[in-house]
């Protein structure tokens, strides 16, 4: 494996942080929002810049500080974490160019401290991307649900107080409760913490040692919204919309299922967990929360929180498809953070352009809106159509790659889950866009007339929306880093 | 003259003490500049004689050239010289940043407040650098009654519970001197490095077990170790804030320091680990003092008074760390005791900074100080994540190695209580940043920034030593790693493993 020493990881975590002094300090909202979106554009190309190397197999590696003896705060940017780390900094333009219709249109306090803490935030979900060990993926891991509590409790009331509880209980807690101490305890065995293509853990534990910690790992990283540990990502929609479009669409549930998926393949290894049949439990988890998640979602009038719900069932395709332990399936699952980050990053955007323009929040408020906002609910439509998995949009691809996956690992109960999923997840959205659409024009709440929200509104949600489109006849970069991480995890 | 710094560390401060008694009668506006003066002078011959001691390893010197037995002498090995590091440190930033704070508190008694201040600073750094367990006793006792008489200067409570603190200080100093006059009569010597020697071959004497156990009782006690902690929390919470701030991170920790010295340097770790047979009910006893100590920090809604419980908890982090009788769950313990003096420094000087503005210590009151004291606020949230154990502050350093020796001890016990005790202090710290931060609730769509004006901040030196107090707590954590390999690690004998 080449590798090659270089300062750039460093540079693509640290430029948001550097850029919030420049943030704080700016004196008008133009000129700040200015130096996001050069924090955010500097950020893309560093990452972006990686990618060809990173591309011809190589890894980038940069050790920043020997914290421990034999544990360093080190990246390493590998196929795995390039994808992550593309999909979560291109997002951040586009999410930085939404949020200034949004903040503004609603005329929102303390904007400054939002960006801030954006930025801090983003920082931590590449640091999460390019860790080369579980410390440095725990330090940024903590550091990321630490800087996202004063955007998900932005608006300081008791509602959003009341949520920033259970996300901090939820996602700390169970990080300091569950990960750390399976980290040390793995530490213990291994002494050593670094994500290797086969794990650490192989031939010094006993099997039900490695199942304890592998299931103090899964729901250690609650960010993943693993059943049972899900009920603070419905509760932090109280977010600024923007906060849930980015963070809890992308970046922080990410977070979770890329560490899982990371802890998975580098610390446990596929052959080990093979070795001693831990995949079946682990399926079990995923598609339960899938099923659960989704029939949950059929049932929720506000919007957000369907899409909440629509989020912790998509987010265990991507566990599911790591624990499938075959090259498809983990394929398709790494595939996944990128299809699912786009589509459900319109549809939370279009969530957030309909309360700007109406001030509604409520599904069956939304009768008719499509003749109001047509462009915000095509949109809408297309990022549905990339969630459930149909063609012409990104998403099909993912599942599709996953059902290969199930096939490839004999699992035909996964394919049930997987095909009766996609129906679910129909069944919650179809409604939505016919509502919008095909209702009577005696049933209608709005005025035919054409009315969409602020212009950096509608171009970001109308940006991710082709983008789930072009997405299925080009997958690339994206698939192609799948594939390579697949198969250096799976050794196939 | 470095040959004299083991010296100079007890000698500057003694000998400023008379200074400032008398500069502060001609001007009591000397008394400040002088303390800080020779504050400072100690501090750097604390840092001079450890990079000294990492240069050419152990120190010894004999006080006035009259050399062992009859003649005290210091000795300064890897251990003593980092945490006298940690004294000198904490002594000089708590000066510096509580000057205005003593200003209006004693503006009538400067001088001798900080007489007093550096009185106990000589005692604390003379039991650091001392190898005589006789004289460590004298300083225990200066360092002990200038204790007293500061936390009593306050008005209120404070005087009854620095008598409380008397009675309960001077139990646990006398069950000290006991043990050592009982070791003093089996081996005829007060010198540690003599005791190291004589003691192994008197093991079965029912004497020095006796002396062992006396000695360690007697240093629970000093150190607020559950549960003979009873004394701790009113002295340290009705204490002034600048004492508080002051004896809070050292007095505890120094008293740590000394159980270490003991079992380590003259029971020896085979007598202490091996023949007692105690680690294991120590380290329950610790796991208790964690539970209880998290739990009374919950119950109460009072700043000072948390923090206090939470000392307590610490305190037995560190027992419990050092009783594991792994290389690990010692490294853990002795890098705790320089993490949470700056922890424990940072944390108390930013709730007197809030304290100084709110008026009460009610954490109730502390609503919008976030607005309000923004930078001071800051800080008391990286002092908390450090106390949580975030990483990369140092609290989650020193409480990976201690967890690590639990592990490796196989004391999962100890492995949950300080889990628990990290939850708990995560929701005793997210309590009062909630108040801060959402209380008063009121709509706030288009309220841009009309509070701006109402930032009432702490004095700027006040500002200036918590930001570089929190700097600190990032950078003992960044250099956690080599802090253990280089020095550490030399501080704990070879044999354990």
């Amino acid at each position: 494996m080449d590798t090659l020493i270089s300062v750039k990881p460093l540079i693509a975590v640290l430029v948001s942080l550097l850029a919030i002094p420049l943030i704080g300090f700016s004196r008008s909202p133009n000129v700040r929002e200015g130096w996001t979106f050069l924090a955010a554009v500097i950020k893309f190309a560093l990452v972006a810049s990686m990618l060809p190397a990173v591309l011809q197999g190589k890894e980038i590696i940069c050790q920043v500080v020997e914290v421990l003896p034999g544990l360093s705060l080190a990246f390493r940017v590998d196929a795995f974490g390039m994808l992550f780390a593309l999909v979560a900094s291109f997002l951040w333009i586009i999410t930085s160019a939404y949020s200034i219709g949004y903040m503004r249109g609603l005329d929102e306090h303390a904007q400054t401290r939002y960006f801030c803490f954006f930025a801090v935030s983003l920082s931590a979900a590449i640091g999460v991307a390019f860790s080369a060990n579980l410390l440095t993926m725990y330090l940024f891991y903590e550091m990321l649900s630490l800087a996202t509590y004063p955007l998900v409790t932005h608006h300081q009331d008791e509602e959003a107080r009341t949520s920033g509880r259970k996300y901090l209980l939820y996602t700390v807690g169970a990080s300091i409760g569950l990960v750390l101490p399976a980290m040390l305890v793995t530490y213990h065995f291994t002494g050593n913490l670094d994500f290797s293509p086969q794990g650490v853990l192989a031939g010094t534990a006993s099997r039900g040692t490695v199942a304890l910690l592998l299931f103090m790992f899964v729901f250690g990283f609650a960010k993943a919204a693993v059943m049972p540990l899900h009920s603070w990502l419905p509760a932090a929609m109280v977010a600024p919309t923007p906060v849930s479009a980015l963070l809890h669409a992308v970046a922080v549930v990410k977070v979770g299922v890329f560490s899982i998926v990371r802890v998975i393949t580098g610390i446990f290894g596929t052959d080990l967990l093979q070795a001693f049949d831990l995949s079946t439990p682990l399926l079990f988890v995923a598609s339960t929360t899938i099923l659960v998640g989704s029939f949950i979602a059929l049932s929720q009038d506000n919007l957000k929180r369907m899409l909440a719900f629509s989020t912790i069932a998509q987010l265990s395709y991507i566990v599911l498809g790591a624990a499938m332990l075959s090259p498809k399936g983990v394929t398709g699952g790494m595939v996944h953070i990128a299809m699912h980050a786009f589509g459900k990053i319109t549809l939370f955007f279009c969530a957030g352009a309909i309360f700007v323009a109406t001030g509604k929040k409520n599904i069956s408020e939304m009768t008719g809106i499509g003749r109001r906002m047509p462009v915000t609910m095509t949109a809408f439509f297309i990022g549905a159509l990339s969630i459930i998995g149909m063609p012409p949009c990104g998403g099909f691809l993912s599942k599709w790659t996953l059902v290969l996956g199930a096939l490839e690992a004999d699992q035909i109960a996964i394919l049930a889950v997987l095909l009766f999923s996609s129906m679910l997840n129909a069944a919650y959205f179809m409604p939505v866009v016919y509502r919008a659409f095909f209702c009577p024009p005696e049933d209608a709440l709005f005025e035919a007339r054409v009315q969409e929200a602020p212009l950096f509104c509608v171009v970001p949600l109308t940006i991710t929306a082709v983008i789930s489109l072009v997405l299925l006849v080009y997958p690339q970069p994206f698939m192609q880093l799948a594939v390579m991480s697949a198969a250096k995890v799976t050794g196939l | 003259m470095s040959a004299h710094f083991p010296g100079l560390v007890i000698i500057i401060p003694l000998v400023a003490a008379f200074l400032i008694l008398i500069g502060a009668l001609l001007d009591r506006r000397l008394a400040f500049p002088l303390t800080a003066l020779a504050l400072l002078g100690s501090l750097l011959t604390a840092i001079g004689l450890l990079v000294k001691v990492l240069q050419t390893g152990v120190v010894e010197y004999h006080l006035a050239g009259w050399a062992p037995p009859v003649g005290i002498a210091y000795r300064v090995d890897h251990l003593n010289a980092l945490v006298l590091v940690a004294v000198a440190t904490v002594a000089f930033v708590n000066l510096m940043g509580t000057r205005e704070l003593v200003k209006g508190l004693f503006d009538d008694r400067l001088g001798p407040f900080y007489t007093l201040y550096i009185l106990l600073i000589a005692g604390l750094q003379g039991i650091v650098v001392t190898g005589d367990a006789f004289n460590l006793y004298v300083l225990l006792e200066i360092a002990a009654l200038t204790g007293y008489a500061l936390v009593g200067m306050s008005e209120g409570r404070a005087p009854l519970s620095s008598l409380n603190y008397i009675f309960i200080g001077t139990v646990g100093a006398s069950l000290y001197l006991l043990g050592v006059g009982y070791l003093y009569l089996v081996t005829g010597t007060l010198n540690m490095a003599d005791l190291a020697v004589r003691l192994p071959a008197l093991y079965p004497s029912k004497v020095v077990v006796s002396a062992f156990v006396i000695c360690l009782v007697g240093l629970c006690i000093k150190m607020g170790f559950f549960p003979m902690h009873a004394w701790l929390p009113n002295a340290y919470s009705h204490a002034p804030d600048p004492v508080s701030s002051l004896v809070a991170p050292l007095v505890t920790k120094v008293m740590i320091y000394v159980m270490i010295r003991m079992m380590l340097f003259v029971f020896t770790p085979a007598f202490a680990f091996d023949q007692m047979a105690i680690s294991e009910p120590m380290v329950w006893l610790a796991i208790v003092a964690i539970v209880a100590g998290s739990f009374m920090a919950l119950s109460t809604r009072r700043l000072k008074r948390m923090l206090t419980y939470i000392i307590v908890a610490e305190v037995g982090y560190m027992v419990g760390g050092f009783w594991l009788g792994n290389r690990l769950g010692i490294s853990g313990a002795i890098l705790h005791i320089v993490n949470d003096a700056i922890m424990t420094l940072c944390v108390f000087l930013s709730a007197a900074a809030i304290i100084s503005k709110v008026g009460s210590d009610a954490i109730d009151d502390m609503q919008g100080l976030f607005k309000k004291m923004p930078v001071t606020m800051g800080v008391f949230v990286v002092a908390g994540l450090s106390i949580i154990g975030v990483p990369p502050t140092c609290g989650f350093f020193s409480k990976w190695y201690l967890i690590s020796g639990a592990v490796a001890a196989g004391q999962y016990g100890f492995m949950a209580a300080l889990l628990l005790s990290s939850l708990i202090n995560l929701v005793l710290f997210f309590r009062i940043f909630e108040i801060a931060y959402f209380e008063p609730f009121h709509d706030h769509h288009g309220d841009h920034g009309h509070f701006v004006s109402a930032v009432q901040e702490a004095p700027f030196e006040m500002l200036v030593t918590l930001v570089v107090t929190a700097v600190l707590l990032f950078a003992l954590g960044i250099y956690a790693g080599d802090i253990v390999s280089q020095i550490i690690d030399h501080a704990i004998p070879v044999g354990i493993t």
